[in-house]
């Protein structure tokens, strides 16, 4: 994944947001606040005017930007986790190109920093459950020396599911855990924007 | 949706300006969106710096002021604030004897005002957080996010802000903040859901005899929903929920606020207050001090919160102590 590539990224995560704004919200309403869909779309709106006429040295360089523009202008719990996973990531790849082997540990080390913010471990109901799954099936690739195309693939697919399978969990973090027994039956919208964000990574390194 | 607004992507701009226009006493910078007092900084003071999601009106801009906060950090609606907001805050408010943070337990704010106080100590403030979670209705266990901060978020801010005010230094002020969260407990109950202006749909739905019961200031659902009650039942399940969290024995001192949500008239607060008042009266638990009106709303949702501090002598004296806020007023 060269720099232009990962600006193609970001750019297409803001389209995602945009496009399943209302669909997050909705899932949101459901167990939160119903603002999660609203949060993603003017952070990412944030992320793609602080991207333009910014030049990168580095793949990582566009990431950290990205990272600290949500931390600054997200809020809730989506700012910092969803800001310190694209920072995190982002300070482990400082050349011009990342393959998928460097791209997996970056991303381990991206869902390392969201685990100790949020503390959230898989089975909680929230973003973790779509991330681990995507950062175990992108390494599994990358390690049997499949390129970074079909790693993504690889991780937008245990995305999904791992977000599909939060429906019947009951939330032990963040505010769905509120509502106890409630929670259960609902898909958590932070495991389905993170779905989104894979989705999209493999969309654009098709080639 | 029907709001008095102009348009739901301005709702929390168009509000500050509002606020700036209408209190001389406060400083707001629509550009930082933080709310200060107009008179800068008190030298040799302690800051009490809070912040939230919007909504909550008064909560959090309303309480600033002499013998109360020092600044404010209004998010959008429901949603907390972010680290630079309160760092612009810290900055603003400190008068070189450091800053408390009070915050409510919810994931989102706990995070930004980490990463604020982080920022803020490489700046070489001094801060000290006060963190909120009195609300019963949630199960304080490693299967939640923990117990939510609701009103009591008013009597720390009050109590500690006085003790600020005073000159106390910054482990004192934190200390006495953490005693009236402890001390403190919440229950609510919703008759109506609120609609977030930017999603436009209520966050649950109520028939006409339904209520929900245990809910939080986000309109989100709560533990369960029941017939619609009296107020008098309505009361007597919520203090029900607070005195077997924390038991209050006959002689026993409190501080007590019935709140409303945002959308239930003065006149009910009041039908409910005089149920508190009978429950108390029953159980010899004496109401020193209260607090009846919209003091930490959730929007237009119809309901009330119930908040109890079991008040020590310095809890009261320091509540009797001036403030001089837009919503809180007395003695100054």
């Amino acid at each position: 994944m060269d720099i232009h590539q990962t600006r193609t990224w970001v750019r297409s995560i803001a389209a995602a947001m945009d496009q399943h704004k209302d669909h997050l919200t909705q899932l949101d309403s459901a167990i939160g606040d119903a603002d999660h869909g609203v949060n993603m779309q003017r952070g990412f709106t944030a992320v793609v005017a602080a991207l333009d006429g910014y030049e990168p040295a580095g793949v990582g360089d566009v990431l950290v930007k990205t990272g600290t523009t949500l931390i600054s202008k997200v809020g809730g719990a989506a700012g910092p986790l969803y800001g310190t996973f694209f920072r995190a990531t982002g300070k482990q790849l400082t050349g011009p190109v990342a393959d998928a082997e460097q791209l997996a540990a970056a991303f381990d080390a991206g869902l390392a920093g969201v685990q100790k913010l949020g503390a959230a471990v898989l089975g909680d109901k929230t973003m973790v459950d779509a991330l681990a799954p995507a950062l175990e099936a992108f390494g599994a690739a990358a390690r049997a020396g499949e390129d970074e195309a079909t790693a993504a693939e690889k991780a937008a697919a245990a995305a999904e599911t791992g977000a599909k399978d939060t429906i019947p969990l009951q939330a032990r973090k963040g505010r769905a855990s509120y509502l106890g027994s409630r929670s259960i039956g609902h898909q958590d919208p932070g495991a389905t924007s993170a779905a989104l964000i894979f989705r999209t990574l493999a969309e654009v390194l098709k080639p | 949706m029907k709001k008095l607004i102009n348009s739901p992507d301005t709702v929390l701009d168009d509000a500050l300006a509002g606020v700036a226009a209408a209190h001389p006493t406060l400083k707001v910078d629509l550009e930082a969106r933080i709310i200060t007092r107009a008179g800068g900084p008190s030298v040799g003071k302690v800051a009490l710096i809070s912040g939230g999601g919007s909504g909550h009106e008064p909560l959090h801009g309303g309480f600033v002021g002499p013998g109360m906060l020092h600044a404010a950090c209004p998010g959008e609606v429901f949603t907390s604030p972010v680290p630079d907001q309160m760092l612009a805050a810290a900055q603003a408010a400190d008068g070189g004897a450091g800053v408390v943070f009070v915050v409510k337990n919810y994931t989102g704010d706990v995070l930004n005002f980490e990463m604020a106080a982080e920022l803020a100590g490489d700046d070489g403030i001094e801060v000290a957080t006060v963190l909120v979670d009195d609300d019963v209705a949630v199960k304080d266990s490693t299967w939640t996010a923990g117990r939510r901060g609701t009103g009591a978020t008013v009597f720390v801010e009050k109590i500690a802000g006085a003790l600020a005010e005073q000159g106390a230094d910054l482990a004192s002020v934190a200390e006495i903040g953490r005693r009236v969260n402890a001390a403190s407990r919440s229950f609510a109950v919703a008759l109506s859901p609120c609609t977030t202006p930017a999603a436009g749909k209520p966050g649950f739905e109520l028939a006409e005899d339904e209520m929900e019961v245990g809910v939080g200031i986000h309109g989100e659902p709560g533990r369960s929903r029941e017939k619609l009650e009296p107020a008098a039942a309505i009361v007597a399940r919520s203090l029900d929920a607070i005195f077997a969290d924390q038991p209050l024995a006959a002689g026993e001192e409190t501080i007590v606020m019935v709140n409303g949500l945002g959308g239930t008239p003065l006149i009910e607060l009041y039908v409910a207050y005089a149920d508190v008042a009978k429950y108390f009266a029953e159980r010899g638990v004496r109401i020193a001090r209260n607090l009846v009106g919209n003091y930490i709303t959730s929007l237009e949702m119809a309901g009330a919160s119930f908040t109890v501090c079991k008040a020590d002598e310095q809890m009261l004296a320091l509540w009797d102590a001036p403030v001089n806020t837009p919503a809180l007023r007395w003695g100054a």
